[in-house]
């Protein structure tokens, strides 16, 4: 079983910290509209407290950690320009995409807005995850501050989603290959 | 305006909301700054080379670098004017919603092309 340097880059960009922010965004949602609303009956602990903290810090690294490594390891191979007459272009995703009617869509809207959409969850994660270290369980005391950290939460989760969703596909019809080849395991 | 830092019968420290509503403006000034470069560097042919920081991420490079430089900023800015107030949190959570939903709109290809 083998696989590429460029392939497990793809794969700790995708699976590793996109989808784990994806799965960790619904727990996030969850927690903050349960256990901090004004209207929630059950007292806070200072352990709770402490659980979300380290929580949406770990979302905020992984967030992080996806479009970082997107934007500088992962998308340079996938924009790379196929030196001129270059008829296999496996190597090149973006150019194997541009030179079909049936998939230049994937790119010049799919990429295009991943590319930029995905950004905004880093961002409203760290404030979340800033505005939380603050106030901690004294957040239920400000409804609309909760109410606003709640509906970026909501929208980084929409953010990863369509990310995720487009990089999913476009590694589907343009695949990222290339690099040393990885031997993961031996056959029999 | 409240004094920060007032104690309630919980035990919890009562913070005044003027730090959490500089945290979420912003952060919804920096996903519209995001957005607003990501169409100035497709759409206007001058801004575009000036937004590669690093060439082989192109334009993104620019476009996200600046977006986050600009975020911070504000956040600074705005976290200490407001640390020691409380604010008209309806009011600014809205204002940061709009332009979070305007982010997400205007990073849209389709729309983007509108422009």
């Amino acid at each position: 079983m083998e696989s590429t340097t460029r392939a497990l880059w793809t794969l700790l960009h995708g699976m590793g910290f996109g989808a784990l922010y994806l799965l960790a965004c619904s727990g996030a949602l969850v927690e903050l509209w349960r256990r901090y609303s004004s209207a929630a009956q059950a007292p806070v602990t200072a352990g709770d407290e402490t659980f979300l903290r380290i929580y949406l810090s770990v979302m905020t690294l992984l967030a992080w950690g996806a479009v970082l490594i997107g934007t500088y390891i992962v998308y340079p191979w996938y924009r790379a320009a196929a030196p001129p007459g270059t008829l296999n272009l496996a190597g090149y995703p973006q150019r194997l995409l541009m030179s079909s009617p049936s998939t230049v869509a994937w790119h010049s809207v799919g990429m295009e807005w991943k590319e930029h959409v995905a950004w905004l969850a880093p961002i409203s994660i760290t404030m979340a995850s800033a505005v939380f270290f603050k106030y901690g369980r004294g957040i239920k005391e400000h409804p609309q501050l909760r109410n606003a950290v709640l509906c970026f939460v909501l929208v980084s989760f929409m953010a990863a989603g369509i990310a995720g969703f487009f990089g999913a596909m476009l590694n589907k019809y343009a695949p990222i290959e290339g690099g040393h080849t990885v031997r993961l395991l031996h056959g029999e | 305006m409240n004094a920060s830092g007032a104690s309630t019968s919980t035990g919890i420290t009562s913070l005044t909301n003027g730090s959490g509503g500089a945290a979420v403006l912003a952060a919804g000034v920096g996903t519209f700054t995001l957005a607003v470069l990501t169409l100035a560097a497709d759409q206007v042919a001058a801004i575009k080379p000036l937004m590669i920081f690093y060439k082989p991420t192109g334009p993104l490079s620019g476009v996200t670098t600046t977006a986050l430089l600009i975020w911070l900023f504000t956040w600074g800015i705005l976290e200490w004017r407001w640390r020691n107030r409380n604010i008209a949190m309806g009011r600014t959570s809205v204002i940061a919603l709009i332009l979070l939903g305007l982010s997400v709109l205007l990073t849209f290809p389709p729309v983007a092309d509108l422009f």
